[in-house]
């Protein structure tokens, strides 16, 4: 279980996240949902402890991230498609991670396996394209075999058929009982994976319900839910052509 | 295989280190080079050498001193990689603790850049001194100072690499914290030079030239070594080197703690 208590995040003048507060549980994808700029990133950043909250805390099993034993069995992360050096190869990546997590070696194999990488497990990630990246950071989360997984936007860049591997590998890995968390702006992707959605813009909480009373909320589509809540949230936003 | 323990602890992380550090193959392209070049230099400089009577080892471990650029680069990037990557969230989504990062990194980098620098100073002491013709005597390690010389020498690539690796931390760009250390380490000396006389002697390179390879006085110009501004000695050269090295470190570590990721 994931609490996350009034977390207030500033950059400069930039209120990233403002007072968002919400639970996480163990059983279900949650959906992050949000436009571009409203603080998504920012919050999973938080709650790995990799960026400090102005106010506010996060607990994971009732300790922030810093106080874990072994943080890779514990939360499994993918906040970025790259979050690995270019001049290393996806094996080397893992083998030192797994080294950090006292992972077994050959859970390494195990993951390369699951995400289809085996082949390219040798070469220097720096040749991968964005939806190869993509499979060695879900790679990297699954390593310590965790029972909380945080996503940020695990789609981009992957073809259809990846796009469904992501969809149906969250849906099992909150069937086998883990806190699945996955912030993405594609509210059709979040209708058809995630059990529950929480909506941010602005940094704030816009909604937290379960994606079928959304939709009730918009007369049956998700997306008329969204817009309905969301509507003044977003950051950036084009003139409509008339 | 590490025993297994409640929690993660330095072990862990040394060994992710050690991973990461000998998975890049930059970082033994580096070390090669700051090796090959080292010895080249010394076998030329042995080769070229008619003065008898001057510090024939200082001369077979000039060529030490370009790869101590070399070293500080590389620990530069040992950092600052990270962060130009993304690397840097997935090593402390393992290691949370951050002081333990970067006292892994300096304990890992550290050994690999001590075991280097002392290959690299004695194999050029070696070549150097096979170099020499002219009937000049080769010196032994077995004469006074030159053993000290040697392994003092070796020992500074380490603790320029270690600087490096401080300056990565704090800075955390790759080509401002390349631009502090070659300007801390080559470009500060010649302007000091020329206005402070005095404080010269304390900078990183002529430490390494003036204090650490030495084996005799030095001479500076036509005035012997009366025009020379006060050198150190070797061990409080050493000791300086070491000071700077763990400035740097305690300031990165304490800058990496506080510092969003």
């Amino acid at each position: 279980m994931i609490e996350v208590h009034g977390l207030v995040k500033r950059y400069g003048a930039t209120v990233a996240v403002n007072g968002l507060s919400f639970e996480l549980r163990p059983g279900a994808v949650t959906g992050f949902l949000g436009p571009n700029g409203s603080g998504k990133s920012t919050t999973m950043r938080l709650i790995m402890g990799l960026d400090y909250p102005d106010k506010g805390r996060v607990s994971i099993g009732g300790r922030p991230y810093r106080r874990l034993s072994w943080p890779l069995s514990e939360v499994g992360a993918l906040l970025e498609a790259r979050m690995f050096h270019p001049g290393r190869s996806a094996r080397a990546h893992l083998l030192a991670m797994a080294a950090a997590g006292g992972i077994p070696r050959s859970r390494v194999g195990q993951v390369l396996g699951m995400v289809g990488l085996d082949a390219v497990a040798g070469r220097r990630a720096g040749t991968f394209s964005l939806g190869m990246a993509q499979r060695l950071g879900i790679a990297a989360a699954l390593l310590g075999d965790p029972g909380v997984l945080l996503f940020d936007e695990p789609v981009n860049g992957l073809d259809p058929e990846g796009v469904r591997w992501v969809r149906t590998l969250m849906k099992s890995l909150a069937a086998e009982g883990r806190t699945v968390f996955v912030a993405s702006h594609l509210i059709s992707e979040m209708a058809l994976t995630a059990d529950r959605l929480i909506v941010v813009g602005r940094g704030q909480l816009l909604a937290d319900a379960s994606v079928a009373e959304l939709a009730v909320r918009g007369g049956g589509s998700l997306e008329d839910a969204f817009f309905s809540v969301a509507g003044g949230s977003a950051e950036f936003r084009g003139v409509d052509a008339s | 295989m590490i025993a297994p323990t409640a929690h993660y602890t330095f072990r862990h992380a040394a060994r992710m280190e050690w991973i990461k550090l000998r998975s890049l193959r930059s970082t033994w392209w580096t070390l090669a080079l700051t090796v090959v070049g080292a010895v080249a230099l010394g076998t030329v400089i042995g080769f070229n050498t008619r003065n008898a009577a001057g510090d024939l080892t200082n001369n077979a471990l000039a060529g030490m001193i370009p790869g101590l650029l070399l070293a500080g680069v590389l620990g530069v990037l040992c950092v600052t990689g990270e962060y130009s990557s993304g690397m840097i969230r997935a090593t402390l989504a393992a290691v949370p603790r951050r002081p333990l990062v970067l006292a892994a990194k300096t304990a890992v980098f550290g050994t690999v850049m001590l075991v280097a620098g002392e290959v690299a100073a004695f194999v050029s002491f070696l070549a150097g001194s096979l170099a020499l013709r002219h009937g000049i005597v080769a010196p032994s390690l077995g004469q006074p100072d030159v053993l000290r010389a040697v392994l003092l020498t070796g020992a500074a690539l380490c603790l320029i690499g270690l600087l490096g690796l401080g300056l990565g931390a704090i800075i955390r760009h790759t080509a401002a914290a390349i631009a502090v250390l070659a300007g801390g380490v080559y470009v500060v000396p010649i302007f000091l030079g020329a206005i402070a006389h005095g404080v010269v002697a304390d900078m990183p390179i002529l430490i390494v030239g003036n204090s650490l390879s030495a084996t005799k006085p030095m001479s500076c110009g036509g005035a012997g070594a009366a025009g020379c501004p006060h050198f150190p000695s070797p061990w409080a050269g050493l000791a300086l080197l070491c000071l700077y090295a763990a400035v740097a470190l305690v300031a990165g570590s304490w800058l990496l703690v506080r510092r969003d990721a």
